[in-house]
């Protein structure tokens, strides 16, 4: 009989996966289960460009679908079915509709959800950004006219913010305990980039924390009724017909819970991307939480677009390799990278700026980032990263080859977990 | 021989696909993408590689 893989999650990780695993040799079953109606498409653009003109869904859908490679054959999608459960050790799904998975490999693939924020309010004209739904029903809200209030100064955060107001909408910017991208960045770009969103006409709130949802008067009932903006703790309301929540993600693994695994953040694996206490189990993609090789320091998720990619070439030979009772191979270390666009403003990263103790300025003003910028992050010495805005691209890969050079730490494998 | 294209409509000159990719792709001094339209065989596998790695899917491989 034929063995089988089955993949959890039918976005990018879970493509990438499937990919890999045939790269792999894997020439037997591979099964992708996923809870989206949709096949895997390209999230970045859901709070940029689509965002800012998506069409009919179907445009849309056009627009960001992923292509599969061509020699990636024989993969059943199982799209529109979410796995519900899940029993390691008889190695058995059971999906939404009460069906049973056989598998003899598993890949976790099923990524993030957003996060809401946990004050009391009304619901309708709330929103979120992850999925084609939540872009098109956003969108559907914006006009020219529109008051729209951004919780949260992450990427998404900024990005919506940016892509709301070059629509003409009137928005302010509750940027939360950090400044715009400041965890991933650092406090100087930080600054720099809130200014150019003030430039730009967004009103950008530092340091206040939301307590409440506001309601339009004689529409509250209970947790129903239209929003109308926030409050903030010092009291200050901020009216809003549309309010966007981008507030970070939390990882899709309460179907994996029953099973002893460490779930505290994502699910934590080796650096062969295999799930710690599963055979035959590996994860890639945002929900992975695996050792930082380059950087060094405990294992981490890694929420970028580079991600599924990178993880699903390592996972994916070792989940194969373990099937067939092979050695495994010895992983690569991948370079993270990332991208964000601010009014068509590039600000790329590599390594893992976030883990910085030092920051030095290579090239440009930090205060003034869309005049073209370049950053150096160092961690007990060691050059771990480097951010760009607003230069060319051979800038940012002259950058990029600087941290690459730098090197994987010894003893990093062992930092581990 | 196999043969790529990269819609230039599509293009935002990310250069992801010269990382992965550099025998085919670089980016030039005015931060522009350059690329040989024709490839051997043999690195069929890092031209897959860049065509993955690119943000906005602009590179089509040809038979
Ligand atoms: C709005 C937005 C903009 C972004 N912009 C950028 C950017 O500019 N640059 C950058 O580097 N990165 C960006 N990212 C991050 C990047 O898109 C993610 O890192 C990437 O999507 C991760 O892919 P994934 O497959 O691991 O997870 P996901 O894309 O989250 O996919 C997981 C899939 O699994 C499904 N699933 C969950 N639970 C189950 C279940 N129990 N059963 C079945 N299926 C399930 C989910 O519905 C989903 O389809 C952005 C992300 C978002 C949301
Ligand atoms: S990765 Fe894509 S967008 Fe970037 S330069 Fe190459 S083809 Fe253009």
């Amino acid at each position: 009989m034929s063995r089988r893989i089955v993949i959890a999650g039918a976005s990018m990780g879970g493509l990438r996966a499937a990919e890999q695993l045939r790269a792999a040799g894997w020439e037997e079953e591979i099964v992708v289960v996923g809870d989206e109606i949709h096949p895997p498409y390209n999230r970045p653009p859901l709070s940029k460009d689509l965002l800012a003109a998506p069409g009919s869904q179907e445009e849309a859908l056009a627009a960001v679908q992923l292509r599969q490679r061509r020699t990636a054959t024989d993969i059943q999608w199982r799209l529109g079915s979410a796995v519900a459960a899940a029993d390691l050790a008889a190695r058995t799904l059971t999906l939404d509709s009460g069906e049973e998975l056989a598998y003899d490999g598993l890949v976790i693939a099923t990524g993030l959800r957003p996060r809401r924020v946990p004050v009391p309010g009304p619901t309708a004209g709330r929103h979120v950004i992850r999925r084609l739904e939540d872009t098109l029903a956003l969108h559907s809200e914006l006009t020219s006219r529109s008051k729209v209030a951004v919780i949260g100064a992450g990427f998404i955060g900024c990005e919506a913010a940016a892509t709301a107001a070059a629509l003409g909408c009137k928005v302010t910017l509750i940027e939360g305990a950090g400044g715009p991208m400041e965890r991933p960045l650092g406090h100087e770009l930080s600054a720099g980039i809130r200014t150019f969103l003030q430039t730009h006409g967004i009103d950008c709130v530092a340091g206040k924390r939301v307590n409440e949802f506001l309601d339009v008067p004689g529409t509250y009932t209970e947790g129903a009724g239209r929003c109308a903006g926030v409050r903030l703790e010092d009291g200050t309301e901020v009216a809003a017909d549309v309010v966007i929540e981008a507030v970070g993600s939390l990882p899709n693994v309460e179907w994996l819970a029953g099973n002893g695994l460490d779930l505290s953040d994502g699910v934590l694996c080796n650096e062969h991307l295999q799930v710690l206490g599963a055979e035959h189990v590996v994860a890639v993609g945002d929900v992975a939480r695996y050792p930082d090789r380059r950087a060094g320091g405990p294992a981490r998720r890694v929420e970028h677009w580079a991600t599924p990619a990178d993880t699903a070439k390592i996972a994916a030979p070792a989940l194969v390799a373990g099937l067939k009772g092979d050695v495994v191979p010895e992983p690569a270390a991948p370079l993270p990278s990332f991208w964000t666009d601010i009014f068509k403003t590039r600000i790329q990263g590599v390594g893992s700026p976030a883990l910085a103790d030092t920051i030095e300025v290579l090239e440009g003003d930090p205060s003034r980032p869309w005049e073209g910028t370049a950053l150096a992050y160092y961690r007990d010495g060691r050059l771990i990263g480097a951010v760009t805005a607003a230069l060319l691209a051979d800038r940012q890969l002259h950058y990029r080859k600087l941290v690459n050079e730098s090197g994987i730490p010894a003893g990093a494998d062992l930092a581990a977990v | 021989m196999k043969t790529i294209d990269v819609d230039r409509t599509l293009c935002d000159n990310h250069g992801q696909c010269a990382i992965a990719a550099p025998d085919v792709f670089r980016m030039n001094a005015d931060g522009e993408l350059e690329y040989e339209a024709t490839f051997d065989d043999a690195l069929l596998d890092v031209v897959e590689e860049a065509i993955d790695v690119c943000p906005v899917q602009a590179i089509f491989l040809k038979d």
